[in-house]
C-alpha cells in the first residue's frame, strides 16, 4: 500500500492514478497510523514553499514525516521535493523537512519563468536503473530549484541553468517535475522508482 | 532544452466535442475523455478543453468530465470557457484540471488573472486572446470572436503578463478556421511583446505549419482542432515533419 501524503497542497488525482495504473494500492491520508502502515510514502504538492510547511506543522506531521523518512521510501513531487531541502526562499526563508542538505532557491536563468513545458533528462553517472531514460522529455512546471551537492543529483535538464529534476540520497528520492503528467515516460519512472527502493531497502536489511 | 508543444484542443458543448469554422457552425464529433486519452496516446504534449456549453447543465457535465480525463490521461490539461470567477478556477483545478483559461472574463475584469495567479500560482492561469486586425493594429475579440472589446491586443498582452498570467493562448480570429497556416504577423507580434510562453492558434491545415509558426516566430507551442478532429492528419505525422524540418520535439511513447 503506497500512501500519499493528503496535506491540502494541490490536486493529487492523477498521483494517485498512475500508481493504481501501475498495480499498487494507494490511499490518500494524514492519519499517522494509516501513514505508518504504508510500504512507501510519497509527499505530493504544488503552491508555495512556506504555505505548504504552515500546513504541515498545522497537521502535526512536521517530525513524523521526518521519521517515516527514515523508515520506509519516500518520494516528493514537484513543491514535495522541493520540502525535502533543508530550507527554502519561496514565501520568505522557511525551515524544510531537511532530509537532503540543501536550499530551495529562484532558478537562476535567461529563459522565461516559469520553467513550463517539456525538458529532457540528463541522467548522472551510477544512477544504473535511471539510464534508460537519457534524453526522455518530462513535464515541467516551476520557478524555484533545488541547490544541492551534485552527489544527490540522479538527473538534471538544462534551461539555460542546470535544474535538478531527480534527486536522492539513501531511501528519499525527489522527483522536481510532474511524473503523473509526463505521459508513458513518467508512469514508468514511478516504477523505476517503487522497483529501486525496494531493491535498496532490501539490500541494507 | 525545452521542447515546442503540439497541443489538440477540443471544444466542448454540453458535453460533447464540437468544431465550428470562423466560430460559427458547430457539429457533433465525439466523446471529449475518449478522444483526450486517444490524443494523449497518440503523443499530444498537452491538451485543451474549450467549454462552449450554453446551460449550467453543460457546465456542470463539464466538471465530470474534467475528473475522468485527470484519471485517464496523463499529459496536462487546461480548461477554458466560462470561467469568471475565483470560485470557477476552484471548481475546476479540485476536479483535476491542471491550468485554467480565461477570455472574456478577463477582459472585462483583469484584476481576475491577478487573483486566480494569487491563489493558484501563475502557472495555473492562462489568457486567451481573440485578435483580429484592424486599420489601426489587432483588437480584442471577446464572447467567441465576436464582439470587439476596443483593446489593442498587444497592449493587452502585456497588461495579463503584468496581472500574473502564466501563459498566453493566442488566436487569430482572421485565420481561423481558414487553414491557411498560423498567423505569422500576429504571433510574432505578441511572441515578441511578452516574456510569458505563448500559444498560436488559428488556421493550421496541414502537417508543415506547425514548424513554420515555430521557425518564424519564438512561440513555445501551437495548438490545431480539426484537422486532428477529422483524422486529416495525426499528431505524429506533425511531429514527423517537426523532426524533419529540426524543430525540437518531445519523441512520444516510451
Amino acid at each position: 500500500m503506497i500512501a500519499i501524503v493528503d496535506y491540502g497542497m494541490g490536486n493529487v488525482a492523477s498521483v494517485t492514478m498512475a500508481f493504481k495504473r501501475l498495480g499498487y494500492e494507494v490511499i490518500l491520508t494524514d492519519d499517522q497510523n494509516k501513514l505508518r502502515a504504508a510500504s512507501h510514502i510519497v509527499l505530493p504538492g504544488v503552491g508555495s514553499f512556506q504555505a505548504a510547511m504552515d500546513e504541515i506543522e498545522q497537521r502535526g506531521l512536521l517530525d513524523f514525516l521526518k521519521e517515516m523518512a527514515q523508515e520506509k521510501p519516500f518520494l516528493g513531487i514537484c513543491l514535495g521535493m522541493q520540502l525535502l531541502f533543508s530550507e527554502g526562499y519561496e514565501g520568505g526563508k522557511t525551515k524544510g523537512l531537511d532530509l537532503i542538505p540543501g536550499t530551495v532557491e529562484r532558478i537562476e536563468t535567461d529563459y522565461l519563468l516559469p520553467h513550463i513545458g517539456w525538458n529532457g533528462l540528463e541522467i548522472k553517472p551510477g544512477n544504473d536503473a535511471f539510464q534508460p531514460y537519457e534524453g526522455k522529455h518530462v513535464y515541467f512546471v516551476h520557478s524555484f530549484q533545488a541547490k544541492t551537492d551534485k552527489d544527490f543529483l540522479v538527473a538534471t535538464s538544462e534551461y539555460g541553468t542546470e535544474v535538478p529534476a531527480i534527486v536522492k540520497k539513501d531511501h528519499v528520492y525527489g522527483i522536481q517535475f510532474h511524473p503523473e503528467k509526463s505521459g508513458e515516460v513518467g508512469v514508468n519512472l514511478l516504477k523505476t522508482f517503487l522497483q529501486e527502493v525496494a531493491y535498496v531497502s532490501h539490500s541494507s536489511n | 532544452m525545452i521542447v515546442k508543444r503540439i497541443i489538440p484542443c477540443l471544444d466542448v458543448k454540453e458535453g460533447k466535442v464540437v468544431k465550428g469554422t470562423n466560430f460559427v457552425s458547430l457539429r457533433e464529433l465525439g466523446d471529449p475523455v475518449q478522444m483526450a486519452s486517444l490524443y494523449s496516446q497518440h503523443g499530444a504534449d498537452e491538451i485543451i478543453f474549450l467549454d462552449i456549453s450554453a446551460t449550467n447543465e453543460g457546465r456542470q457535465t463539464m466538471i465530470d468530465i474534467v475528473r475522468e480525463t485527470a484519471n485517464q490521461v496523463f499529459v496536462p490539461f487546461t480548461v477554458g470557457g466560462g470561467v469568471r470567477t475565483v470560485e470557477d478556477m476552484t471548481t475546476l483545478l479540485k476536479a483535476g484540471a491542471d491550468k485554467v483559461g480565461m477570455n472574456s472574463a478577463a477582459v472585462a475584469n483583469p484584476d481576475l488573472i491577478t487573483e486566480g495567479a494569487n491563489r493558484f500560482g501563475s502557472q495555473c492561469i492562462v489568457v486567451a486572446i481573440d485578435a483580429k486586425w484592424f486599420e489601426d493594429g489587432w483588437h480584442v475579440m471577446t464572447h467567441g470572436g465576436k464582439v470587439d472589446s476596443g483593446l489593442d491586443a498587444l497592449e493587452w498582452a502585456k497588461t495579463v503578463e503584468e496581472k500574473g498570467a502564466g501563459e498566453i493562448l493566442l488566436t487569430s480570429v482572421d485565420t481561423d478556421g481558414v487553414k491557411d497556416g498560423f498567423d505569422i504577423r500576429l504571433t510574432k507580434a505578441v511572441v515578441d511583446a511578452v516574456r510569458i510562453p505563448v500559444i498560436a492558434s488559428g488556421g493550421c491545415g496541414s502537417p508543415e505549419h506547425f514548424p513554420e509558426v515555430f521557425q518564424k516566430t519564438d512561440v513555445s507551442a501551437a495548438l490545431a482542432a480539426s484537422i486532428f478532429h477529422e483524422n486529416t492528419f495525426t499528431i505524429g505525422e506533425v511531429k514527423d515533419t517537426c523532426v524533419r524540418e529540426g524543430v525540437s520535439i518531445r519523441e512520444s511513447g516510451f
